[in-house]
């Protein structure tokens, strides 16, 4: 099978019928909800937008956007991820897939699912059965390195957003040189500087959403899967030299 | 074409599949209660982990168990109609597991408890039209919502599995969830969760006889046992606000 199950579920045709659904992952408080929020902010009047948050525990992430009064609170719901949210948009998608598709019964026609995924690590990102495109979040405080060390979301997430840059003097970050960094670790992939204090960056990213709706429906857009794991290296047996190699060819993901 | 799979010890690879915490059903999100009783001091080590799984198993663990096998059978009995070229074939199977799935609803006091072996049995079914593309059939005639159990007892037929392998299933997964769920909340040495599943494995095999029996019982002779502070504690987990485990 070379189609996934997000795109054969609802639909057969190349044009899809059923809503775009647009991951949001990265670590911890980077700004993933807050992204979302300005998203359905810029959004709403165009699309019919629904939400899907994982949390660590409990449902936090729901609640702060039903209290940012950005869509109507019965479209945005949480998914408990039993304290592994890397697994609930990896390992086992079925918790979130199933969520997503009763969100678009529920409310159908939605145009734009959200998923936010729940804080995680640099190497978390959403299975392509789940998502058909996705976001990962930085931000200028986790340090203006994080974009060289590279990793599956950075490297190759359909957009890197590098948020919260207002913060960037506070933090002795380069903005330009992040983003510099970022584009090359993703061989020219889009990459965003984003703040919520600086609405023409908002309106940059919501019109990325917008061009990556439309390839999506005329069905121009294929799920990408920027891998579980970024080429690394192990040490070999004897503790001398080793070598690198990447998961890419479906080896199964495991921990070092 | 519907195929029904023959039943027989050459399944175990199948039973091996359904059975494995890894199967991605979203099971791995739930801690079977054990995580208020935690909190309500009622688990607190080892020893009272171990008493937690016994009664477990040997109530509400009993009943899902004489469910799955119940629904087994039904699954079993409709493919064979349907291999035999009957008339009506799956065609009454939505109905048998309907019924089926009132019984175990009537048995369940909590309504958290309801919901969360709904979502459940949903995520089971949703899951395996993706893993065994070959069940559909028997899967759309069940219909998409059904009590985890019963959920379990219609999959293990479609793929093959007897009524004994159903009931097994259920009580394993019964008793291994919360084990397992344990060493993330409770300071405990991981291999003495697992010796508890060692120490009841016999009682596991002698109650999932017991549940297996009741695969030919009318769904209201089926065991209703409770077990009361389960469903209290389910009731208290949908307020507890730092939770890690969604039940
Ligand atoms: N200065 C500034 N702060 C921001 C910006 N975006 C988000 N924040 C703040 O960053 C903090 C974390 O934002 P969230 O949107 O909750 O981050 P998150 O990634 O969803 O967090 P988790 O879900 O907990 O992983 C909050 O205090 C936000 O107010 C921004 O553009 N500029
Ligand atoms: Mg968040």
């Amino acid at each position: 099978m070379t189609t996934t199950d997000a795109t054969t579920s609802t639909t057969t045709s190349a044009q899809p019928r059923r809503a775009l659904r647009l991951g949001v992952a990265g670590p911890v408080g980077t700004g993933k909800s807050s992204t979302i929020a300005s998203l359905c902010r810029a959004l709403a009047d165009e699309f019919r937008i629904g939400v899907i948050t994982n949390d660590i525990y409990t449902d936090e992430d729901a609640r702060f956007l039903r209290a940012e009064g950005v869509l109507p609170e019965e479209r945005i719901r949480a998914v408990e991820t039993g304290a592994c949210p890397h697994t609930a948009i990896r390992d086992d998608v079925t918790m979130n897939l199933l969520a997503v598709e009763d969100l678009e019964r529920d409310f159908d026609p939605l145009d734009i699912v959200l998923v936010e995924s729940g804080g995680d690590n640099l190497t978390a990102t959403f299975s392509p059965s789940l998502v058909d495109a996705q976001l990962f979040v930085l931000d200028v405080a986790g340090g203006g390195d994080v974009a060289r060390k590279g990793g599956p979301g950075i490297g190759r997430a359909d957009l890197l957003v590098v948020n919260k840059i207002d913060l960037a003097p506070y933090v002795d970050v380069d903005v330009e040189q992040m983003l510099a960094d970022a584009t090359d670790a993703r061989e020219g992939r889009a990459v965003l500087g984003v703040s919520r204090k600086q609405p023409e960056t908002v309106e940059v990213l919501g019109q990325w959403v917008r061009d990556m709706h439309s390839t999506f429906r005329e069905g121009g857009h294929t799920p990408q899967d920027p891998g579980p794991m970024a080429p690394h290296f192990h040490a070999d047996e004897s503790g001398e030299g080793g070598y690198v190699h990447s998961h890419d060819d479906g080896e199964p993901a495991h921990q070092h | 074409m519907l195929t029904t799979p023959t039943p027989g010890p050459d399944r175990s690879a199948a039973l091996l599949l359904l059975s494995d915490g890894r199967l991605p059903a979203g099971g791995y999100a739930h801690s079977a209660g054990l995580e208020q009783a935690i909190a309500r001091g009622w688990v607190r080590d080892a020893t009272t982990l171990g008493d937690y799984l016994r009664g477990r198993i040997h109530t509400t663990g009993l009943v899902s168990a004489s469910f799955a096998a119940a629904a087994q059978h039904r699954t079993a009995s409709a493919m064979e109609a349907g291999d035999a070229g009957g008339t009506e074939g799956l065609a009454p199977l939505g109905a048998a597991l309907a019924g089926l799935d009132r019984e175990l609803v009537a048995r369940t006091p909590s309504p958290a408890l309801r919901r969360i072996a709904r979502d459940l049995g949903r995520m089971l079914l949703r899951a395996m039209r993706s893993i065994a593309p070959s069940t559909q059939p028997v899967l759309d005639a069940a219909g998409p919502v059904l009590q985890q159990p019963i959920a379990y007892g219609t999959v293990a037929a479609a793929l093959g599995l007897t009524a004994r392998d159903a009931a097994g299933l259920v009580l394993y997964e019964a008793a291994a969830t919360p084990a397992v769920a344990a060493v993330k909340l409770l300071s405990i040495d991981p291999f003495a969760t697992h010796r508890c599943l060692v120490g009841l494995a016999p009682e596991l095999d002698e109650l999932a006889e017991r549940a297996a029996a009741f695969a030919t019982a009318d769904a209201r002779d089926l065991p209703a046992l409770a077990a009361p502070l389960s469903d209290i504690a389910a009731e208290l987990h949908t307020n507890h606000d730092q939770r890690l485990f969604a039940s």
